[in-house]
């Protein structure tokens, strides 16, 4: 690693006037600490969230979910309140990575970074969810825009993720057998507003698929969506597999997905 | 250089280090308790697993300051009065371990991954320790000595 200095704040304010034009927010440190570790990435100075509490803890009011920056993947599959409100919320988090990556990742981090195999981004669009940051709410479609790439400006902290209650979600992945990452995942969702599925993995970033979405609309079942095709063109390729394998692992996925749905 | 106090394996420890000081660095370099091991670049073979505040992570992924005010355990701590964990034992009974490397970090995460599920099944044990990587064993006799001690540590 290369060296920085070391910064941490107890407050959202105090964090983002420390932070400077080549400076980093650290959160769990998972995914930053590797990249600074093989030297892909610099920084002056890491503004270390972990003292914030104010970015720590879930809670549910109403038909909403409210999930904090700071909160930990292992938080989030444990909790009482995940659990009875999108119980497939629980279930994604408790698949990412590895324990010991659970232990420190964060919501927060995860969506910052925007892997294009990260799970959480499947679930903030598949349940149409709002990233609040420091200035303002975004919705979690205009909030992933592509490959690492978010709507953040870059001294803007997210703060929490809002969620609405949906009806029934559910969440299925083809797993990295390495990494454990999203070879492809699919989310899916009947909302009030009517049903979501959004793919991850597959492509350079979270995606819509819309013909399954019209689909499942009319006959929420795993019959629905399997035999439904998704366009290879656009999708990744890569020595784990072709756009053509990704493009299939969707609609099994998806089935997957709607049969596990509660 | 920025302080950092933390208590390692019961024992309260202090030091001045980079703020680019790895968890690990401080715990291997700094204490000299060389029992935990790094065993890759990119924070996903687990044999650099120690206890913060009683959750397993990955030492190698996480900076010294990170740990300041924390309490620390690593495979050092485990032994009481000179008698092997349970955990320990149980490796040593069921040849959990051929070379040896992946171990420490083998047990912490077991000990973790028991005290959350003290009565784990095979299955519950294989993936709760999908991020320890063992080049050896073919992880067999690992299973079996986290179910022994599982059941030895009163699960
Ligand atoms: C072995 C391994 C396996 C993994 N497997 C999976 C997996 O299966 N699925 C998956 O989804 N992920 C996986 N991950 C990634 C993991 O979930 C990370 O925890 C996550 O991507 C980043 O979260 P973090 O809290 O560690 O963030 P950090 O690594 O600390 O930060 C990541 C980036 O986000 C920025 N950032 C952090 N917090 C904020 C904030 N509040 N506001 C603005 N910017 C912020 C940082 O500046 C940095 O650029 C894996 C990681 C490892 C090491
Ligand atoms: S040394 Fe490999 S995960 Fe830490
Ligand atoms: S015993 Fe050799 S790596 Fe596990």
């Amino acid at each position: 690693m290369y060296s920085f200095d070391y910064e941490r704040p107890s407050g959202v304010n105090e964090a983002v006037s420390a932070v400077g034009e080549d400076d980093k927010f650290l959160a769990g440190g998972q995914t930053l600490l590797p990249t600074l570790k093989l030297r892909l990435a610099q920084a002056d100075k890491l503004i270390d969230l972990g003292g914030i509490a104010e970015l720590k803890g879930i809670s549910v009011s109403g038909s909403e979910l409210s999930i904090g920056a700071m909160t930990r993947h292992v938080d989030v599959a444990n909790s009482a309140d995940v659990k009875s409100a999108i119980p497939a919320l629980s279930h994604l988090a408790s698949h990412i990575g590895d324990a010991q990556v659970r232990n420190r990742g964060t919501i927060g981090g995860s969506i910052a970074n925007n892997d294009p195999a990260a799970d959480y981004p499947a679930a903030l669009v598949g349940l149409g969810a709002t990233v609040h940051t420091d200035k303002r709410s975004i919705s979690a479609e205009d909030f992933f825009i592509d490959l690492f790439e978010t709507a953040l400006e870059e001294d803007e902290l997210v703060t929490k993720v809002t969620f609405p209650i949906p009806e029934k979600a559910g969440y299925a992945k083809f797993p990295n057998p390495a990494s454990r990452f999203a070879l492809t995942g699919v989310f899916v969702a009947q909302t009030a507003q009517g049903v979501r599925v959004a793919v991850t993995g597959a492509g350079p970033c979270v995606f819509r698929q819309t013909d399954m979405e019209a689909a499942l609309s009319s006959n929420f079942s795993a019959e629905a969506v399997s035999g439904i095709k998704t366009e290879a063109s656009g999708l990744s390729a890569d020595i784990h597999a072709s756009a053509d394998y990704r493009a299939n692992l969707i609609s099994v996925m998806a089935a997957r997905a709607v049969q596990a749905a509660s | 250089m920025t302080t950092v106090s933390m208590t390692v394996n019961g024992k309260q420890v202090s030091a001045d280090v980079a703020p680019n000081t790895l968890l690990v660095q401080f715990i291997r370099e700094n204490l000299r308790l060389t029992g935990t091991h790094v065993g890759c670049d990119t924070s996903q073979c687990g044999a650099c697993t120690v206890h913060v505040d009683g959750d397993s992570v990955k030492s190698c992924t996480m900076l010294a300051v990170q740990a300041d005010g924390a309490d620390v355990t690593t495979i050092e701590g485990l032994a009481q009065n000179g008698e092997l964990h349970p955990m320990q034992a149980a490796f040593k009974e069921n040849h959990g371990l051929q070379c040896g490397f992946c171990t420490p970090g083998m047990i912490m995460s077991a000990v973790d991954l028991v005290k959350r599920n003290p009565n784990p099944s095979e299955e519950t044990i294989r993936t709760e320790l999908e991020g320890n990587i063992c080049r050896c064993t073919g992880y067999h006799n690992i299973v079996k000595s986290v179910k022994a001690a599982s059941e030895n540590m009163g699960g």
